[in-house]
């Protein structure tokens, strides 16, 4: 209990100095939000530049700024949109909510895939699937996400014609679980490809290393049986460094997702996120690495609490 | 009758990558109901190999059974269908395995390790398994057990880790138990305890028990039978009381003769001289005749084969002329190849230099404390007392050794006296010169003058330096001399150490475990030191490299001069190579004095419960002597008890040792023997 809860408030200043940081780098990224505006057709003038600054504040010392944003952002308030004035929060409340289903997807997908293959290599050891699994997984792992999507697009949605090149929903159809599953499999198994690869390694190594433990011999020489000695001994002890290579995956997966919503048009942060930078939509840019940090240390704390569930040793530290 | 477990020419080979590995080759012996035996052999030997071969636990690949028959109860166990042979494991035969700490599964209770062999080949109900499970606890002495089924491993100490393996093997009664040296990772007064376990876990259950170990000491009064393997051989096979009295295998010879005599003063140690065996090699003739001082032509041509010679069995050309020496020096002497006796002749061991009244190193009141730190802002709670409070000095040229079990605080004291820890409190000085608050300038010029010597020849040399660059580092550090005087003095120490100067550009790697302590050595004497702390030097060797260490540093100290603190948990070596010997408990030392004081007239209860846990490789004395067996575990150097920090399992403890903390006394011979105890009266 004790450990959770330190486990929980160092994240505080950890956010704190996050927000700085983002705070920082966008504001002393050379160039300036005003400039989204300068367009000669439409006549805009050097006054209008000057009140828009005024408008949003640019002109006050950057810590006065960074107290008022972050005071704002303690409040959940995360500003307006410089482009068209939508609320931020909202905004990304919704599209968050979309790469969060491709991620929590891809992870799923990742995990059941990457853990029950390589329990299987682990268990199999130098059989012909374990050596054909093996080989593959480096191919997966080699394949960065945006060549994989391209070839998941090419192979799977132009020639096959099985999925939808893109979006979240056929346009005109009613909204269907069944349809936003069709439209998530290919984004979400990109993304897979590589962790279920990744974690397939780490897991079939564990269990080869658990194999070799002295308290698996103690439970083959109590006559347990094959089965006993595989899923109580040998399984639960090798799931558990892999459980924290799943926990430190998760900063990774939101990079990729990134890249994975661009080329399946997926409407979620990768988009928006590519939008607000070009337009320098500074809330909008801060909101989304805020929300990023956030979810990544959230999943590693939930990555040290499981951890500490599932092994007793951690408990009474 | 019929025996219980026949084993007929069984051989065991592992394919590696550096080729086959000969790790038992044909070895035969039979084991009736009830019968103890133990088998005894260096690492190497092919001693665990050859029992985990009999319930076919050896990994495969790269292990195979190439070969042999293990008959029990009628069965040959190893053409056994694996479905048969799981119903025979743990049922029939269980085991019990070395590392206490590795050997139990940390995320499962102990009460599910417990129960699942019984539920598995008993068939009974959960309810009842854990009632049984409760009952093979309080066996095997594990106090509370009812209530500690849900504890996890960890929470235990290696000792009682150790009782709650041997519950688990005896859960179902087996007919034969095997202990993979059982003891060997525990500290003297544990394994005491274990062993007395055995002996009346035996009476009580009636089972045959095999007992794997590398100390011919532990097994003097606890079995039967001995057999003593070697490079994969049985070489001998008797009776205990004909193994030790009329060893017939040089090798046991040697083994007998490389354990330190704890009664009595000892003449020089006589080591196996070599390096162990190498597997790699087909065997074509006797394994051992490398290493034998009483080699003739005809081992070189042929493996002798393993035959009776008057109740033994014994696997040498020369067991009738050894034997019949019966352990005599001068007969023996005469049986000594003539090559070999150059050898032989050692040096007569000159008693140690006792002008002793210059002091080297003086620690006043010396204490390291780690602190432990708990909670949301990590405050520190308390501290772990490792050292808690020493005062002694070290003389100039001798040996002062410092014993005590593991988490006594030996080794802390050994790194704060050179100034690797930062003392919490108290003085030590150097040369007259204190070494607690000088500065880092300082310090390092005095590190020139003062050396370590480690415990693990494995671990503590840098496997990416060569051995010139290891042993010439100090050189390098101190600026002393230049390059080719550098190499000049690394070579000079290698041959010093008795290390061939030819290897000065290997690796680690490439030398045995002997070798590499003696690369250890030649590192600690390269800036020619005066003090050095040798930290359990030997505890990683086998056997018989022991003695050749000990030899070594016993030689340096009178061609060099040196003066030695000397860590150790192996009293036996420690009385041979010591001058005046330290007794630590929890972080204090409790008695000191000089080596023979200390050992015919102990005055502590605790010193003389470590003297009485020394194994005696003698199983006359051995079943004669009365042994004093510690209860309980050592308490936590975090928590130390009040008053005499040892009076929780002390047989003597009266009220005054619960309230008051004892001080160390003077007692016999002048200042000589000290002893922190209230009632150390009535042991003078």
């Amino acid at each position: 209990m004790d450990y959770a809860i330190r486990r929980i408030l160092i994240n505080i200043p950890i956010l704190f100095i996050v927000t700085v940081i983002i705070f920082l780098l966008v504001n002393l990224a050379p160039g300036d939000p005003v400039d989204f505006y300068v367009n000669e057709e439409m006549g805009v003038t050097r006054d209008d530049l000057t009140h828009l600054e005024e408008k949003f504040g640019l002109n006050d010392p950057i810590y006065v700024r960074y107290f008022k944003w972050l005071g704002a952002t303690l409040q959940g308030d995360l500003g307006f949109r410089y482009k068209n004035g939508d609320d931020v929060a909202e905004v990304l409340f919704e599209r968050l909510q979309r790469t969060l289903l491709l991620m929590g997807a891809a992870l799923l997908l990742g995990v059941v895939i990457g853990v029950t293959l390589g329990i299987y290599t682990g268990l199999h050891q130098y059989s012909i699937a374990d050596f054909l699994l093996t080989t593959l997984s480096f191919v997966g792992i080699s394949m960065p996400a945006f060549i994989a999507g391209i070839f998941g697009l090419y192979f799977f949605s132009v020639k096959l014609g099985w999925f939808p090149s893109g979006g979240m929903r056929t346009i005109g159809k009613p909204e269907t679980l069944l349809d936003l599953l069709h439209h998530l499999v290919l984004p979400a198994g990109t993304l897979a490809i590589m962790y279920a690869a990744n974690f397939m390694r780490y897991q079939r190594f564990s269990i080869l290393e658990v194999k070799r433990a002295d308290y698996i011999r103690t439970a083959q020489a109590k006559g347990l049986k094959p089965r006993i000695i595989t899923w109580r001994h040998t399984v639960r002890n090798a799931i558990l460094p892999v459980v924290t290579v799943i926990g430190v995956t998760v900063p990774n997966l939101v990079a990729g997702a990134l890249f994975t919503e661009t080329i399946y048009s997926w409407p979620g942060m990768g988009s928006l996120f590519v939008d607000a930078v070009a337009a320098r939509d500074y809330p909008m840019v801060m909101g989304i690495m805020l929300v990023t940090a956030v979810v990544v240390l959230g999943a590693n704390l939930i990555t040290d609490l499981t951890y500490s569930l599932v092994d007793p040793r951690i408990r009474y530290d | 009758m019929e025996p219980l477990l026949e084993v007929r020419n069984l051989v065991t080979k592992f394919k590696t990558d550096a080729g086959i590995v000969y790790a038992v080759n044909g070895i035969s012996y039979s084991l009736a109901r009830g019968e103890s035996m133990a088998i005894v052999g260096e690492s190497g030997s092919g001693k665990s190999v050859g029992v985990l071969s009999l319930i076919k636990l050896i990994p495969v690949p790269p292990g195979r059974i190439d070969d042999g028959q293990v008959i029990f109860k009628g069965r040959d166990l190893l053409t056994l269908a694996p479905e048969q042979l799981r119903k025979v494991r743990g049922k029939e035969i269980s085991m019990v395995f070395q590392d206490p700490m590795t050997s139990l599964n940390p995320v499962l209770t102990i009460g599910l390790q417990l129960t699942e062999a019984l539920e598995e080949h008993e068939h009974i109900s959960r309810a009842a398994a854990r009632k049984r499970s409760v009952e093979m606890l309080e066996l095997v002495g594990l106090p509370d057990a009812e209530n500690r089924l849900n504890d996890y491993p960890h929470q235990f100490s290696g000792g009682q880790r150790q009782r709650i393996g041997i519950a688990m093997a005896l859960a179902c009664k087996p007919d034969l138990l095997i202990g993979d040296e059982p003891t060997t990772a525990l500290d003297v007064t544990i394994q005491a305890q274990i062993v007395e376990l055995m002996k009346e876990l035996q009476k009580e259950l009636g089972m045959a028990f095999i007992w794997i170990t590398h100390d011919l000491g532990v097994v003097a009064d606890l079995v039967e039978q001995v057999a003593v393997m070697y490079a994969g051989f049985i070489v001998e096979l008797a009776s205990v009381d004909d193994l030790y009295h009329r060893p017939g295998h040089p090798y046991t010879l040697g083994l007998l003769e490389s354990i330190p005599n704890i009664e009595g003063k000892e003449e020089r140690l006589i080591p196996i001289e070599g390096r162990p065996p190498d597997l790699h090699q087909e065997p074509r003739s006797c394994p051992f005749a490398p290493r034998c001082r009483y080699v003739i032509d005809r081992c070189r041509e042929a493996v002798p084969p393993l035959e009776e010679h008057s109740g033994h069995q014994i696997a040498c050309f020369r067991a009738e002329e050894i034997q019949d020496a019966q352990r005599d020096p001068v007969k023996l002497a005469a049986l000594v190849t003539p090559a070999k006796q150059a050898a032989k002749a050692a040096v007569a061991r000159s008693d140690a230099p006792s002008a002793r009244q210059k002091v080297l190193v003086k620690v006043e009141n010396l204490k390291q404390h780690f602190p432990i730190r708990r909670g949301i802002i990590q405050r520190q709670v308390g501290a772990v007392r490792a050292v808690d409070g020493l005062d002694f000095e070290i003389y100039q040229g001798e040996t002062l050794g410092l014993v005590g079990e593991s988490g006594c605080g030996k080794s802390t004291t050994g790194q704060a006296i050179l100034q690797l820890l930062k003392p919490t409190a108290g003085r030590v000085y150097f040369k007259d010169k204190e070494l607690t608050g000088a500065s880092k300038k300082d310090i390092r010029a005095a590190r020139r003058d003062m050396q370590m010597i480690f415990q693990d020849p494995y671990a503590s040399l840098n496997p990416r330096m060569t051995v010139g660059s290891i042993i010439g580092e100090s050189l390098r550090i101190h600026n002393i001399g230049d390059r080719s005087s550098r190499q000049e003095r690394v070579e000079q120490l290698m041959a010093l150490v008795g290390l061939n100067p030819n290897f000065i550009n290997r690796y680690p790697h490439e030398f045995s475990g002997g070798q590499r302590q003696r690369i250890g050595i030649a590192r600690a004497l390269a800036t020619n030191p005066a003090f050095i702390v040798a930290d359990e030097p030997i505890a990683a060797l086998d056997v018989s490299i022991q003695a050749q260490v000990v030899n070594l540093l016993d030689d340096l100290r009178h061609e060099m001069g040196l003066t030695y603190l000397f860590i150790a948990h192996d009293l036996s070596m420690v009385r041979y190579i010591s001058d005046r010997i330290a007794v630590m408990y929890l972080g204090r030392i409790v008695e000191l004095g000089e080596g023979d004081s200390i050992f015919v007239q102990p005055l502590h209860p605790y010193t003389q419960a470590l003297l009485s846990a020394i194994p005696i490789p003698d199983p006359d004395r051995a079943s004669r002597r009365q042994r004093i067996v510690l209860e309980g575990d050592v308490p936590s150097p975090a928590n130390p008890p009040s008053g005499c920090r040892f009076h929780t399992r002390c047989a003597y403890a009266t009220e005054i040792c619960r309230r008051e903390d004892p001080q160390l006394r003077s007692f016999g011979n002048g200042l000589q023997h000290v002893v922190a105890c209230h009632h150390a009266e009535q042991f003078v």
